[in-house]
This record gives structure tokens, C-alpha cells and sequence, in this order.
């Protein structure tokens, strides 16, 4: 029943170009497909571990940088004069290195924040991405800095016996960036239901009583930060090769918040809760636009956020799932309580 | 040696207006526990506030401050009673949201109002700086200072030698003993996020006129305000008063002696630096609510 109604989900989204012909709305729909993976990579961290990344746009941007320069070539100066030189690799070689690399940064803030959580990973968080923006606006000979990396190539995929393929148009990258959203769904869907998952969910719950069943924090907080980390990395690298120009404003606060959104419209800690809030906020704009100034959209999204955490604060999806789950299966949809106040957390503990 | 000296001067003038929002902030982070995104916009309204004053009002200058000051707390207790008392008791990162939500909000509202131009305000000082020596200063930087420097010493007086701070720094402490002490949880909460929210709107109507006035102005100063506060612990006005002046004197060394364009990345390279050596903040005593 489940994977039916993902299938027919699949099925739907697969449709959309065979009667979506205006090119404005196919645009609207990669670049909020490409925001939904990053949206689910951020749900991993905030939905099953509880930890708010308010600088996952750091792991999308670098991403971005690393998929655009691996494709493109560069060549800098280093100190002490070393210098390193670096021929253009194929696009699809950038968009692994993208995963690769922004896991690795995954793996220094978790090592870096971990030992300090709640409000303090989410302050780390932010200053790593400011730091990182600083540095892509000011490493002008690697980044261009304001300037922008221009002319990125599009991803080219080699298929079995029918020779290479170069992603250029719409309909292309829509089909592309759908593969790599369901694929981004699988995976994060059976790590959740791993023994990984568990612990994650065992953490956020009760923290104490994970670990003396035996959970490593540490490792487990780690692990999860790196997996969500590349996930946003191969999102980054997808707008890259689509959008085929970026410039250090990637790395603006609003694309965080953007993500921010979704999650907890759609409702973290669910699987389907980044989809459905993805695309409600990627397509608002396209319709509110004729209505409204950007500044008064933006007004109205903080607004959204804070009547969504006061009225429905599980989000969209889980609340949906309550109201029309079966009381047998009420039991399973349950996961945690939610206005669990610290204070509580402390005397239960 | 006289280049150092000068950024010594930049350092305490910098400083003083760090102090301010960094005690303002961790008021807020200390006693009520909310991580207080809005406190950015609370620094960028007080720095309009100066300009419509100025500006469109025609009123003094010097009356300008005040002006900012009121109206900020103004626009703090309404942010606590709207937003912050309907979730007293939820989680941290609930209120945190909600605050990220309101600062979008009100960003885009003054983005909206003002538009993206930048402004800046003219002063009733003289053009010519203070020559000392090998130094210099511009008048209005020294009025800075020491407006900076006064609001700091009220505000340390008003927590350690008023009954409202009595009960300020009791609520810090523990909140259940103090609300069976006969002290008004609900009113401390209104007054530290009111206080807070004027201090930062003070330090925005001062540093306005050294810089120039826009609506993402509020966005660093937020970061360095949660800077200062991780660097001075969580609570500690003393520590922060000290957190804001290791701040100025990190981005000054930082601009004039490795890159200017890193002189905004030295806040955060503290809090991360903070936070692998000593996470307690450098003048905790207490260990961190985690």
C-alpha cells in the first residue's frame, strides 16, 4: 500500500513534462526539486537527530564550489610557493567529489559541534557558513569572489551502448534531478528504519537512556551529520551544473532558511514532510509574484513559519497522517511528543 | 607602533557598542534560555530609528539615542508578550524557530519600508578628527564611546543594584525559587527581552552613523553578538563587556594586519575556536546547559 502510493507519486512527477510545456514553470519545478533533496538532507539532522543546521546552505554551496571547479579547472597560488593546477574533469566526476567533500565538512562540524549541542551547534553551524562565504567572495583567484564562476558545463552521463549524453535542456535536468530526489528518498527512507535510525531516533528522545543501551552520541550524531552533508553537496552540484553560473550569495542565510521552511511546514521527522513542504514553497513565489514584491513574499513566509510552529507545530504531513490513520495504526504514527520542554526532558532524565 | 595604537582606538570604540549588544543578548540567552535571532533586527530598527529621527523627524541628534532606546524596548516587550509568553514551557528549538520567523519577517518588513539603499545619517560633529599624537579620532566616535560606556555602567548598575535586577539575576538562577520568592517570572521575562532588545537597538543607533544604515546590517551583528556571548559565558555581563572588546580587538588586528575582507570572519572564527578549547566561555564558572 505504502510503495504504492510512492510509486504512483513517482509516476506523477515523471508525467509532469509530457503536459507541462511552459519553460517559467519546468524552471520553477528543477530548482524546487533540487531545494527538496537539500530539504530532506537537512530533515535527516533535524527530524530524526534533533539538531538544527542553520548552516546546511554551507554543505549545498560547497557542493556547488567543488562540483563547478572540478568541472571547470583552476589554477592557484599557494603559500610558500606551491602552486596547484587542476585540469578540467568530467561533471559527473565533480558531482561524487561534491558528495565526497561536503561530507567531509559534515564530518568537522558533527566533531566540532557535538560536544556542544542545542543552541551551540546551531551557532557553530551558522558561522562555518558565514565563514565559507567569506572565503568564496574573498579566494578571488579560485572562486572569481563576486565575479562568479561562469560557464559551468552540464552534466554529461554515459549510457551503455548508446554512447554519452549531455544534460542541457529542461527536460533533461528534470528527469535528472527527479532520479537523484527519488534515489536521496530510498536512501534516507532505509536509514531510518536501520538499527541507525534507531539510535538516532533513541537519542532525540532520551538522550540518557539511548546511551545506556549502549548508543554512541558521538558517532552516531557524527555519522548523521556526514550523510546529510553529502546529500546536500550532490544538491548543491546539481544546481551548479543546471543553473551554470554561481557566486558566493549561494551561500546566503536565506537559502537556510528557505530549507528551514519547508521541513517544518511539511513536518520533520517525516519522510514525505521536505517533499510536501518543498514544493509548496518552491511554487508559492512563482504565483505569488504577479501579487506581490519579494519583501512582502518574505514577510509572509517568517509569518507562515511562526503560525505553522503555533498552530500545526508537527508540520503538514505528520499531522495529516494523524487524522487519518487507522486506530491501529495510530499506535506506529506516534513517534515522540512534541512540545516536550526542556525542563521535562530534565526531571524525566 | 603608532598603526597599532590606532587600532587600539578603533578597538575601544568598536568595542563599547559590541559590549552593548553582546549584554543585551546574553540577558536574553542567560536568563530566559531563547536563542534570540530577532536581535540582529533589533540593532538595524534602532539604527533607522536614529535616521527617521535625524532625518525625517528633524529632531536632535542627541535626542536621537534615547529616542532609539525606548523604542526598542518598546519593540522587544511587544516581540515577548506576541511571540515569546504563548510558548513559555515549549523547547528551545521551537522558540528558536519562531524567532528565526519573526526576524525574516521583520527584516523583509524594513527592507520593505526603507528599501535596499543604503543611508546614512549626518551628525552635529566636526568634520576634523582629534589629533592625539600619532592618533587620530573622529568626534563621533568618541561620542560613541562614551555613550556606549554610559549605557553600560546603567545597565550594570540596574542589574546589580536594583530590586529588578535582584530578581533578574534570581530568576537567572533558579526560576522556581524565585517565583516562590514573590518574584513575577512572567514581568522579569518582559523586562530582560525589553532591556535586551533596547540595548541593541542603542548599539545599532550608535554604530548607524559611524557606518552606513541598510536592512541586512542586523545579520553580522547578530553573529557577533552570539560571539561575544559564547565568548564571555552564557549570563555573564561582565564577560561580555570584556567578550565585546576581545571581538573589536580580533577584527582590528585581523583587518590590519592579515586581510581586510576577513575582518567579519574573526567573530566566527572565536566561536568556533571558543567552542573546541574552552566551551564554557572564557569567565564561566558554572558548567553549560548543553
Amino acid at each position: 500500500m505504502k510503495s504504492g502510493v510512492a510509486i504512483l507519486t513517482i509516476l506523477a512527477f515523471a508525467s509532469v513534462p509530457l503536459w507541462l510545456r511552459d519553460p517559467y514553470l519546468m524552471n520553477a519545478l528543477i530548482t524546487t526539486g533540487i531545494f527538496i533533496i537539500g530539504a530532506m538532507s537537512l530533515n535527516l539532522l533535524l527530524g530524526f537527530t534533533g539538531q538544527l543546521s542553520l548552516g546546511h546552505i554551507a554543505f549545498f554551496g560547497i557542493g556547488a564550489y567543488v562540483s563547478a571547479l572540478t568541472s571547470l579547472g583552476f589554477d592557484v597560488g599557494l603559500p610558500f610557493g606551491f602552486r596547484v593546477v587542476h585540469t578540467p574533469w568530467p561533471p559527473i566526476v565533480g558531482f561524487v567529489l561534491a558528495i565526497v567533500v561536503a561530507g567531509l565538512c559534515g564530518y568537522l562540524v558533527g566533531l566540532l559541534s557535538f560536544r556542544v549541542r542545542g543552541a551551540y551547534f546551531v551557532i557553530v553551524t551558522i558561522s562555518f557558513a558565514e565563514v565559507v562565504r567569506l572565503v568564496a567572495l574573498n579566494w578571488v583567484e579560485l572562486t572569481q569572489g563576486p565575479l562568479a564562476l561562469t560557464n559551468i558545463p552540464s552534466i554529461t552521463i554515459g549510457l551503455p551502448g548508446l554512447g554519452y549524453l549531455t544534460l542541457r535542456n529542461k527536460l533533461q535536468n528534470y528527469y535528472l534531478v527527479l532520479a537523484v530526489a527519488v534515489v536521496t528518498y530510498v536512501l534516507i527512507s532505509r536509514l531510518v528504519h536501520s538499527h541507525f535510525g534507531r539510535a538516532m531516533r533513541g537519542l532525540m528522545e532520551n538522550e540518557t537512556l539511548a546511551v545506556s543501551v549502549g548508543i554512541d552520541v558521538t558517532k552516531t550524531l557524527t555519522l548523521a551529520a556526514v550523510i546529510s552533508a553529502g546529500i546536500a553537496g550532490a544538491a548543491g552540484s546539481l544546481y551548479a551544473h543546471y543553473i551554470r553560473i554561481i557566486d558566493p550569495e549561494v551561500f546566503a542565510f536565506i537559502n537556510t532558511v528557505t530549507m528551514v521552511i519547508m521541513v517544518i511546514t511539511g513536518g520533520k521527522g517525516s519522510l514525505a514532510g521536505p517533499i510536501v513542504g518543498g514544493m509548496i514553497f518552491g511554487l508559492l513565489p512563482v504565483f505569488l509574484r504577479p501579487i506581490m514584491a519579494p519583501e512582502a513574499q518574505w514577510i509572509a513566509y517568517g509569518g507562515v513559519l511562526i503560525v505553522i510552529l503555533f498552530v500545526l507545530p508537527r508540520g503538514i504531513v505528520p499531522s495529516l497522517a494523524l487524522r487519518f490513520a487507522k486506530p491501529r495504526s495510530r499506535v506506529e504514527t506516534v513517534v515522540a511528543p512534541v512540545a516536550f520542554s526542556e525542563r521535562d526532558a530534565k526531571e524525566h532524565a | 607602533m603608532s598603526e597599532f595604537l590606532q587600532h587600539l582606538i578603533n578597538m575601544l570604540v568598536l568595542g563599547g557598542t559590541y559590549a552593548l549588544l553582546g549584554i543585551g543578548l546574553t540577558l536574553i540567552f542567560g536568563i530566559m534560555n531563547v536563542v534570540n535571532f530577532t536581535h540582529g533586527v533589533l540593532y538595524t530598527f534602532g539604527a533607522y530609528i536614529m535616521f527617521i529621527v535625524v532625518h525625517q523627524l528633524g529632531i536632535n541628534f542627541f535626542l536621537a539615542l534615547p529616542l532609539a532606546v525606548v523604542a526598542g524596548w518598546l519593540l522587544g516587550a511587544a516581540i515577548e508578550l506576541t511571540l515569546l509568553r504563548p510558548l513559555r514551557g515549549s523547547d528551545i528549538d521551537t522558540t528558536m524557530l519562531v524567532m528565526i520567523g519573526a526576524w525574516i519577517a521583520m527584516q523583509s518588513g524594513a527592507l520593505w519600508i526603507w528599501g535596499g539603499v543604503a543611508k546614512s545619517v549626518a551628525t552635529p560633529f566636526p568634520e576634523a578628527p582629534l589629533v592625539l599624537g600619532p592618533v587620530s579620532v573622529s568626534w563621533l566616535r568618541l561620542f560613541v564611546l562614551a555613550a556606549a560606556a554610559m549605557l553600560i555602567v546603567v545597565t550594570y548598575l540596574l542589574i546589580n543594584r536594583t530590586k529588578l535586577g535582584c530578581a533578574m539575576r534570581a530568576t537567572f538562577q533558579d526560576q522556581d525559587t524565585a517565583s516562590l520568592m514573590g518574584v513575577n517570572v512572567d514581568l522579569i521575562y518582559t523586562s530582560t527581552f525589553a532591556i535586551g532588545s533596547s540595548l541593541a537597538a542603542a548599539a545599532g543607533a550608535l554604530l548607524g552613523p559611524v557606518y552606513v544604515i541598510f536592512p541586512q546590517m542586523g545579520d553580522l551583528a547578530a553573529v557577533k553578538a552570539f560571539a561575544i556571548v559564547i565568548l564571555g559565558g552564557l549570563g555573564n555581563i561582565t564577560g561580555a563587556v570584556i567578550g565585546g572588546f576581545i571581538l573589536a580587538l580580533a577584527e582590528e588586528l585581523g583587518a590590519g594586519y592579515v586581510s581586510s575582507g576577513y575582518r567579519d570572519a574573526m567573530g566566527f572564527l572565536i566561536i568556533i575556536a571558543v567552542l573546541i578549547f574552552k566551551p564554557t566561555g572564557l569567565f564561566a564558572r558554572s558548567e553549560r546547559v548543553g
